[in-house]
């Protein structure tokens, strides 16, 4: 997936550590933000709908994770992966081009 | 190895323990002056000013809190770090006390033993310090400026072995304000002794970038603690083998964690922690004469509990004195909480009676410690306890 921050390393799996002998010394990178994939907790999902979009990124700037990344074409988009779904976006959004709906699992 | 001349200085417990930072060099301190400490970190200034120090960063900051934040980290990015601190400054750290030892961060502190308020004190009292036991800090209970000085190089040496961060504990003006005569180490035997800080992490290695502190999930957060409780168990080893070899190089043996004087015999001993036990052990020679078969035991560290060293005390004597310059209210002194359920599934049952002294920085002498033996002898000679817990000072 492309990105502001580069591609996604592909391939990157969730460590598990099986006995204490295995854990570092110090509670340092458990690979958490690759691996880690916060938006398991989420309740409601960011819908964007691009035809009432200005573009105008405020969205983006208000993100307090980068879930909100900026597509080839312009537009915005979401990284699931990684949205808490707080719903900062769709408050922030003049356009109401976002709303916040109940995800289905 | 080169010849020990000890350098001998009269000093008050905070120079020595300013002495102690020099020798170690100590490569950042962040302090912020509170009474009784200020003069620790002032000459710290001082020798940074005159160019008497080389590569030590010190830096002033605003609060406790962000002393200890300084500290942390300064000691994440590799740096042999130091701060001092008192009472309500301590309390004002505990937050931060937590994040150096669960990030493995062998911090050195000294902390000038000082009452919590209200009423507004300055004065020695051991429970500032007590009250941080369950933050992963190894504690050093100092008796004089000899051991404040020592006890700074040694605690830089252990804890950087184990991982841990290690307080030293001296009390407030009887030792920190007070002159006494300190033998120091020539710096190229302290540079034998303590060579320069190998990191766990290398938080500057930008080859292989990582986090500290970062989320814990309930999958991985319980086996970092007990992580820390091994290495706390690993520095009971540490402890011996450092003191031992301080010994060696230097004379004065720490080997033992709980420093047993004229206990060979003895029916019941008194048992306490930093400068209270200098006026025990004078009080025990007086005691000897007068026909009491008594010795001193002092808890030199509190933090890991010298449980071992206890049983084998607590085995040969019929009497234990537990003399608490502290208090936890609601229950009793610390100290005599923790040894009483250290002994608790052992076959060592000696009659413990708990003394609450000094606190606040009340006077506590020799013949104080003579009216706790003839109270003590009573009892074991009955064989049950008046009370369990004396305010032994208490207006009436």
């Amino acid at each position: 997936m492309n990105t502001l921050f580069g591609e996604r390393k592909e391939g990157a799996t969730k460590i598990v550590l099986k006995s204490v002998d295995e854990y570092p010394e110090a509670p340092v990178t458990l690979g958490t933000t690759l691996t880690n994939f916060t938006g398991d907790w989420r309740t409601f999902i960011p819908v964007i709908d691009d035809s009432k979009c200005v573009k105008c990124y405020i969205c983006w700037k208000f993100c307090p994770e980068p879930a909100i990344f900026i597509r080839e074409d312009g537009y915005v988009g979401v990284d699931y992966d990684y949205c808490k779904g707080c719903g900062i976006c769709a408050n922030e959004c003049p356009t109401n081009a976002i709303t916040m709906e109940k995800e289905e699992k | 190895m080169a010849e020990y001349k000890p350098i001998r200085k009269v000093v008050s417990g905070n120079y020595a323990a300013a002495y102690a930072v020099k020798h170690a060099r100590v490569e950042v301190v962040a302090a912020y002056p509170i009474t009784p400490q200020t003069s620790i970190i002032e000459k710290i200034a001082e020798f940074i000013a005159n160019g008497e120090v080389e590569n030590l960063e010190y830096v002033p900051v605003e609060s406790e809190h962000s002393a200890m934040a300084a500290c942390i980290g300064a000691s994440a990015a590799g740096a042999r770090v130091f701060t001092a601190t008192s009472a309500q400054g301590l309390a004002l750290m505990h937050e931060m006390l937590h994040w150096a030892s669960g990030a493995r961060l062998p911090v050195v502190m000294v902390d000038v033993n000082r009452a919590m308020a209200p009423p507004w004190s300055v004065w020695d009292d051991q429970t500032d310090s007590l009250a941080q036991r369950d933050t992963g800090w190894m504690q050093f209970y100092a008796e004089n400026n000899q051991e404040v000085y020592d006890g700074v190089l040694m605690a830089f040496k252990i804890a950087e072995t184990v991982n841990l961060p290690a307080m030293v504990i001296e009390s407030a003006f009887i030792l920190s304000h007070t002159y006494d005569v300190v033998e120091m180490i020539p710096q190229e035997l302290v540079d034998e002794f303590l060579p320069p800080r190998k990191p766990l992490y290398d938080l500057t290695n930008f080859e292989r970038p990582f986090s500290i502190g970062a989320l814990g999930t309930p999958a991985d957060y319980y086996e970092f603690r007990y992580k820390i409780q091994r290495a706390m168990e690993k520095a009971k080893e540490v402890i011996h083998e450092v003191g031992k070899e301080f010994g060696e190089r230097f004379g004065r043996d720490y080997s033992q964690m709980i420093e047993l004087y004229r206990t060979e015999d003895a029916d019941f001993v008194f048992m306490g922690m930093g400068s209270l036990m200098g006026t025990v052990k004078q009080a025990v020679d007086v005691l000897r004469d007068e026909g009491y078969k008594v010795g001193a035991a002092k808890v030199r560290w509190f933090r890991p509990f010298p449980k071992e060293e206890l049983y084998e005390l607590a085995k040969n004597v019929e009497g234990i004195a537990v003399l608490d310059r502290n208090y936890s209210f609601g229950m009793e002194g610390i100290l005599f909480t923790e040894a009483k359920g250290a002994l608790y599934n052992t076959n060592a049952k000696p009659i413990m009676k708990n003394y609450i002294v000094g606190l606040g920085g009340r006077d506590f002498t020799v013949s104080d410690v003579r009216k706790i033996a003839e109270n003590m002898r009573a009892i074991i000679e009955k064989g049950e306890l008046d009370v369990e817990v004396d305010w032994y000072h208490l207006k009436r």
